[in-house]
């Protein structure tokens, strides 16, 4: 029996075709990965170049970490606004955009253009817009409204945020979720009407079972997008006011490149990670429960 | 399979071959900068042609310039990445850190005739009697007047904010973050970030909350500081003053208003004067470390220095006279060359700088942040700046 069975050959084929992509997610993402987990159990002092294994320390830091907790407060209000505010706004334009209207072609356009933008650009302009006496206010202003200094109340400074984040990704959602009510078939909503549902009812009965999938598609990736959520911090707030938008990346951020304890930002970026995969975990086992068909 | 094992071991040999060949052949010089500008540039190309033609050996030497906003967080993440340049420019923040770190090489040998540097102004970048860094750029605080918006010359802060009600004083890298350019202001009241030693919080002292006090007055009481998130240029003929290091002047040059530069004003405590100051050092781990601190000696010779006083404030006595500066800065007066430049540096406090500094930024920027609206409580916010502070100091 020769060693080139045919299966043999196959199988090399096979290796041979996945060796690129594996080797790459090898050397970028789980190499980079294991190097994160080891620095996190080292003293690393970057301008003395020293480099020193002190084990579980920087895991009790975190614990003991009263910053930390701000971070991890601010973490989860950045990202439950993002969520809730981005796939109902995502869901409603996606639902108005599907009706057989003139100019929704435009509109779609219009709201999916910000995806299109680079994201500090984006930013930019929208601190601009944000300065007291901004665009933001001068419009509130013809309504009479004397709006206040975004970017340097705590709870404003969180909101612009957030807003800012929604108004630049909601047209990916929105998109997602257009294609996924366009494979809603019609006869269902005839069938319904005949049964007498109201639209509200045909849209919680047809509409919300059907496209669940893409709800909990969106949702995975707003989550886990609203944890890396970095740019649009820097540039708008830095982190303040006080430690109000201080998110946990931005913390992560300043611990290892800005105070350059790179030990100790390799450990909360150990914790992002844990959080990120439990949070992807939590939502694949709850797919079970609410998503058609995988029951 | 032998035959592939074998080519990649040849391959990399050779690479570290290469590698390592380095510092023994001609040598190629890094120098990390933050200035983009052209003409301080085209100054720093001729210096380092000069000296390339007397060593052959140096092949390259070449500028590179990382935007200011963030430099320092590049230039630690160029070191640890692996990627540290030979030559790099410090802010004088990041001083205590690099020197008492060992980040940097000991350079007193090579500079020339280092005992005219000013004493006081080399004292960030000394340890132990060795200097790690030449303080290249030595610039005091001063106060820029508009004078077609302000008629009557300021000599003390009451004056100033006075003159400058409603007309905008700004201080243009302030923003309500960078808070270390108040101690421009806040030295007239005798007051200091924190003791001599770097142990003591000086924020709930009462000096401070009485500096506080009347800058937080000018702000929302006087409108003479432009509130937070407000930006008012200076430089293109909206504000009245200006409290600005002194090579901002040059952004003066085509102005189309009347201006004039005066010391920063009296406080309560009398005359003072604040510098901010950038050095250059050697990065210990280049492999090019010797010829790197030779050229760092040729570049902060006494010549040298005459030429970069243009732009950067020196430190040696023999150019720090009226005379000399007048040649380089032709925007500025005689006496105000002597009453900003020459008596700023060598009467002038370094603003604070303190090991782990960036932390100590984040955390005064973060605490300081109540204090910025109208009916704050300066008294608590200040004591509640040295309770976040108390335990980095005390980690040095």
């Amino acid at each position: 029996m020769t060693f080139w069975t045919y299966r043999r050959r196959d199988n090399l084929v096979g290796y041979l075709f996945v060796a690129p992509a594996l080797l790459g997610s090898l050397a970028f993402v789980l190499f980079p990965l294991a190097m994160v987990a080891w620095y996190s159990l080292n003293e690393w002092n970057v301008l003395g170049g020293t480099f020193e294994f002190i084990g579980g320390e920087n895991y009790a830091r975190l614990l003991a970490d009263e910053k930390l907790r701000d971070s991890l407060v601010a973490t989860a209000w950045f990202a439950a606004g993002l969520v809730v505010l981005n796939l109902s706004l995502a869901l409603l334009l996606a639902v108005l955009l599907n009706q057989k209207l003139r100019g929704t072609t435009l509109f779609r356009t219009l709201f999916f253009s910000p995806v299109l933008v680079s994201l500090v650009a984006w930013t930019l302009v929208w601190q601009l817009m944000l300065q007291p006496e901004g665009s933001v206010n001068g419009l509130l202003g013809v309504f009479g409204i004397d709006g206040p200094n975004w970017l340097r109340g705590e709870t404003t400074a969180m909101v612009s945020v957030v807003v800012v984040q929604v108004i630049k990704n909601v047209g990916l959602n929105m998109v997602l979720f257009l294609a996924a009510l366009q494979g809603v078939p019609a006869p269902l909503y005839e069938a319904a009407k005949i049964d007498g549902a109201g639209p509200w009812t045909r849209f919680r009965r047809i509409t919300i079972p059907l496209i669940s999938p893409t709800i909990l598609l969106t949702s995975i990736i707003t989550i886990v997008g609203s944890l890396q959520v970095f740019a649009q911090i820097a540039v708008l707030t830095q982190g303040g006011p006080g430690t109000s938008t201080t998110v946990l990346i931005y913390y992560l951020y300043q611990q290892a490149f800005q105070f350059h304890h790179f030990g100790y930002g390799a450990t909360i970026s150990v914790l992002l990670f844990v959080i990120v995969a439990a949070l992807t975990l939590l939502q694949w086992r709850m797919r079970r429960k609410w998503v058609l068909h995988e029951s | 399979m032998s035959r592939l094992l074998a080519l990649i071991c040849t391959a990399l040999l050779a690479l570290t071959a290469c590698s390592g060949s380095a510092a023994t052949g001609p040598k190629s010089l890094r120098m990390t900068v933050w200035t983009a500008n052209e003409a301080h540039l085209k100054l720093l190309n001729e210096i380092a042609a000069e000296y390339r033609a007397a060593h052959p050996d140096v092949t390259e030497i070449k500028f590179d310039t990382i935007p200011a906003d963030g430099y320092t967080t590049t230039l630690t993440t160029q070191i640890a990445g692996g990627n540290a340049p030979d030559l790099a420019w410090i802010l004088e923040e990041s001083a205590p850190d690099f020197v008492s770190s060992g980040a940097l090489a000991p350079i007193r040998a090579k500079v020339e005739k280092a005992d005219e540097l000013v004493p006081s102004a080399i004292k960030l970048w000394e340890k132990d009697g060795e200097l790690y860094a030449y303080p290249f750029s030595t610039s005091p605080f001063g106060l820029f007047v508009n004078t077609d918006l302000v008629k009557e010359l300021p000599k003390t802060w009451e004056q100033a904010v006075a003159a400058s009600a409603g007309k905008n004083l700004v201080l243009p890298d302030f923003k309500y973050q960078n808070w270390a350019v108040l101690s421009a202001i806040w030295r007239g009241w005798g007051a200091q970030a924190w003791s001599e030693d770097g142990r003591q919080c000086g924020f709930a002292s009462p000096e401070m909350k009485d500096a506080m006090t009347f800058v937080h007055k000018a702000i929302f009481t006087d409108k003479a500081i432009p509130g937070p998130g407000t930006t008012v240029d200076f430089f293109a003929g909206n504000a009245a003053m200006a409290v600005s290091q002194i090579s901002r002047a040059g952004a003066l040059k085509e102005a189309k208003f009347g201006w004039t530069l005066l010391p920063l004003p009296q406080g309560p405590k009398g005359d003072y004067a604040v510098i901010g100051q950038a050095g250059v050092g050697v990065l210990k781990r280049s492999k090019n470390a010797e010829a790197a601190a030779d050229f760092l000696g040729f570049f902060t010779n006494a010549a040298n220095s005459a030429k970069l006083a243009q732009f950067f404030p020196p430190v040696r006595q023999s150019l720090l006279n009226a005379g000399t500066l007048a040649k380089s800065n032709p925007l500025l007066k005689p006496e105000q060359l002597q009453s900003v430049v020459i008596d700023g540096i060598s009467k002038g406090v370094v603003k604070p700088s303190h090991q782990g500094q960036e932390e100590l930024n984040q955390t005064i920027r973060a605490a300081l942040d109540p204090l910025w609206k109208p009916d704050a409580d300066i008294g608590q916010v200040l004591d509640g700046v040295c309770t976040k502070i108390k335990p980095l100091l005390e980690r040095q």
